[in-house]
């Protein structure tokens, strides 16, 4: 499922066939752009460029537009992603907790710069503002999932679950 | 109606669960139902119950024993013993008091009275997922007062009178922004809740959401009445998931029972409810670019004038409020305006919900009348600065609020004095910071937000944003000067007066007053100096670059 980053787009025709199926439920809706692109995008984790056009295609919109819309947010990624996302909080109220450690450690143990993926293709680390859970600050987001209350040492564990 | 002789409430907000809440309740359930108690016993997942920190928080009721920190080893020994044997267990039991928990033999302290709940009244008391526990608790009976007995004016007229004032961080009057929607001639007019919560160290709004949606559902249908729009939009971060899976969950439960759909209580009004997702976009909180996002664009601000009221989502008049102010509205239809002036102060009436973060002793949910000193949330509700250090500074409001030093813990929390001190109520996001900090770093944070979530649309923004973070990042490598000094003020001021939406108008906030209030700690980074140790001089290493931050 995983794409590998750097490598050529793998979007076969089974995979935009499936990117087609999906825009088409929000056909003659180019309101609900933002919501295809989740949908899309849940997919691979990431939105080709191939994607981005059959989306536009299908909602009658310009490609310039999706491709604007697929950029501006910072859940979408045009790039490829590794398998899990990992969103990890730098604003004030996880800063002042500590989360500065949490992420030089977080980086450390995957061998990644802010923004990468790992050389398995296994996760992508991303910095993001607040994830709203400031209560349990510092905190990260794995996919769906939150973890808070967090100290390097729990990284660890909490990574091993996800391999 | 089935008969409990104990409920277990597992708190199942969102900073609950990043705690581990769910297994925890998971364990709860299985071993009530190995111990053949099911018929007794009822587990329910609910709302935030406060104190963040201390999750996974369980409470045991008719005792309302409150259990903190619960693992899955003191899951079994709480089945085992409490709910088998009838003995609490005594060791497993947090300290504190609730204000969402009464118990039989209520002997709280007084400062635990100064909470007071209104938004909050159910939330970590009913069940969430269930329309009936809101029935239950007088829910849509403000509803089913409004469209049976009173006519929009005097919707209207009733929130005009109490005072009420948008709890987004604007402080619009709620009463006044309704009126401007209902007076204005359309086909077509909307509600959107705002639910793109992004400023950092706030989370109240999907803790309503998670812990009570039914009453966000029910003032939105109010307000519609009371403005004549048919259909509302919720828009809420794409990546509060519980939040989203709890909000759709009630819409359709709400749908159900014909309190959402048409001709809501065979008053001939028809009113229906939509999520829309963010896709993680923080100036998307800003009103017009979230109806921008809503329209399916990228999410940047629009020129104003025309402000929504008149023309907003697909140029139509909408109202456009945030989750707390929505969450207000039934009870003040229920209860009056009268009833609500009775809490606050006389120009901020009401309560407002808090979210207590940073190097505090409890942190997490609070709400409480408008008034209240600092000193009294930090010292009392929040129970001190740890770790033996002292007070610095606070930021309310979120990154976009002031930051307020010792001076200012005993001003009043209201909308009047917090702009006195150059700061605002804002979002109701409360960081508090202790002298471990330096305040050029904790400004350096800041910066980078901005400058991280500036659009780029407008030029003083984002060109602005980026300067600033240069000069703050210099100031912290000890090569600023007093010139670099003054033009941040300048840019930030220039932002002020020429940034198209609050994003870049409003940097000039925590940069005015952490330039103000911490003169003395800025003046002496210029002179290579940091008192708390924290930011080093350039280095003279290989590299030649400057050294990084411990």
């Amino acid at each position: 499922m995983t794409a590998v980053p750097g490598a050529a787009c793998q979007c076969d025709s089974d995979f935009l066939s499936q990117v087609e199926r999906i825009a088409s439920m929000y056909r003659g809706k180019p309101e609900d752009l933002v919501l295809a692109l989740h949908d899309v995008q849940a997919l691979r984790n990431y939105l080709p460029r191939e994607a981005l056009r059959v989306v536009a295609r299908v909602l009658d919109v310009p490609e310039s537009r999706v491709y604007g819309v697929a950029t501006f947010y910072s859940m979408f990624s045009t790039k490829p992603r590794g398998r899990h996302i990992i969103r990890i909080c730098e604003s004030a109220p996880c800063h002042v907790m500590g989360a500065k450690e949490v992420i030089d450690s977080l980086l450390d143990q995957l061998g990644v710069e802010m923004g990468g993926t790992t050389a398995d293709c296994l996760f992508t680390v991303e910095a993001t503002s607040c994830l709203g859970v400031c209560g349990v600050a510092p905190a990260l987001m794995i996919d769906d999932e939150v973890y808070g209350n967090l100290v390097p040492g729990d990284l660890f564990e909490i990574l091993e679950r996800y391999k | 109606m089935e008969f409990y002789r104990s409920h277990v409430l597992v708190c199942g907000g969102s900073p609950c669960v990043a705690a581990g809440c769910r297994a925890v309740r998971v364990e709860i359930e299985r071993l009530v139902r190995e111990q053949g108690l099911d018929r007794e016993v009822r587990v329910v997942e609910t709302g935030c119950l406060g104190p963040c920190d201390q999750g996974p928080i369980v409470v045991v009721y008719p005792e309302g024993t409150v259990y903190h920190r619960v693992n899955m080893g003191a899951a079994r020994e709480i089945v085992a013993e409490h709910l088998v044997k009838g003995r609490p267990v005594t060791r497993l039991q947090y300290a504190g008091e609730l204000p969402s928990v009464s118990t039989a033999d209520d002997k709280r302290t007084d400062y635990f009275q100064i909470q007071k709940r209104i938004v909050l009244e159910n939330v970590g008391l009913i069940d969430p997922e269930s329309i009936e526990e809101y029935i239950a608790r007088d829910g849509y009976l403000a509803l089913g007062t409004a469209l049976t007995n009173l006519r929009p004016a005097d919707v209207i007229e009733t929130v005009k009178r109490s005072g009420l004032r948008g709890r987004g961080g604007a402080a619009f009057p709620s009463g006044a922004k309704l009126e401007f929607t209902a007076r204005t001639e359309s086909d077509q007019k909307y509600i959107i809740c705002n639910a793109d919560e992004g400023e950092p160290g706030t989370f109240k709004d999907r803790l309503i959401l998670e812990g009570d949606p039914h009453k966000v559902i029910e003032g939105m249908i109010i307000m519609g009445y009371a403005v004549g729009a048919t259909h509302g939009y919720i828009y809420i971060r794409g990546e509060y998931y519980i939040s989203i899976e709890r909000i759709e969950r009630a819409i359709r439960q709400a749908r159900w029972l014909g309190l959402l759909g048409a001709n809501l209580f065979g008053s001939g009004f028809n009113f229906d409810i939509e999520v829309k997702k963010g896709a993680g976009a923080y100036v998307c909180g800003e009103e017009t670019a979230l109806i921008e996002s809503i329209e399916g664009k990228r999410g940047i601000p629009r020129r104003k004038p025309p402000y929504p009221g008149t023309s907003g989502l697909w140029g139509k008049p909408t109202v456009v409020n945030n989750v707390e102010t929505i969450a207000n509205i039934p009870p003040i239809i229920l209860n009056g305006a009268d009833w609500y002036r009775g809490f606050g102060t006389s120009t901020s009436p009401g309560t407002k919900v808090f979210t207590l973060t940073g190097n505090v002793n409890n942190r997490g949910l609070i709400e409480v009348p408008m008034g209240i000193t600092l000193r009294e949330v930090i010292y009392g509700i929040g129970g001190g600065i740890p770790d033996g250090r002292s007070f610095k500074m606070a930021q309310t409001g979120g990154t976009a609020g002031g930051c307020l030093a010792e001076a200012h813990l005993d001003m009043p929390m209201d909308y009047e004095s917090m702009q006195s001190a150059g700061s605002a109520l804002g979002s109701g996001a409360l960081l508090i910071i202790d002298d471990s900090h330096c305040i050029v770093d904790v400004a350096c944070s800041l910066l980078h937000f901005f400058a991280h979530e500036s659009c780029g649309q407008c030029t003083p923004c984002r060109e602005g944003t980026t300067r600033l973070v240069q000069i703050f990042d210099k100031l912290r490598q000890f090569r600023a000067t007093q010139a670099d000094l003054d033009l941040a003020m300048e840019l930030a001021t220039v932002m002020l007066r020429s940034s198209l939406c609050a994003l870049g108008q409003s940097v000039v906030v925590p940069l005015g007053t952490i330039m103000q209030h911490f003169e003395g700690e800025i003046q002496a980074h210029l002179h290579g100096k940091c008192s708390v140790g924290l930011c080093h001089g350039a280095c003279d290493c290989a590299e030649g670059r400057p050294a990084e931050n411990v």
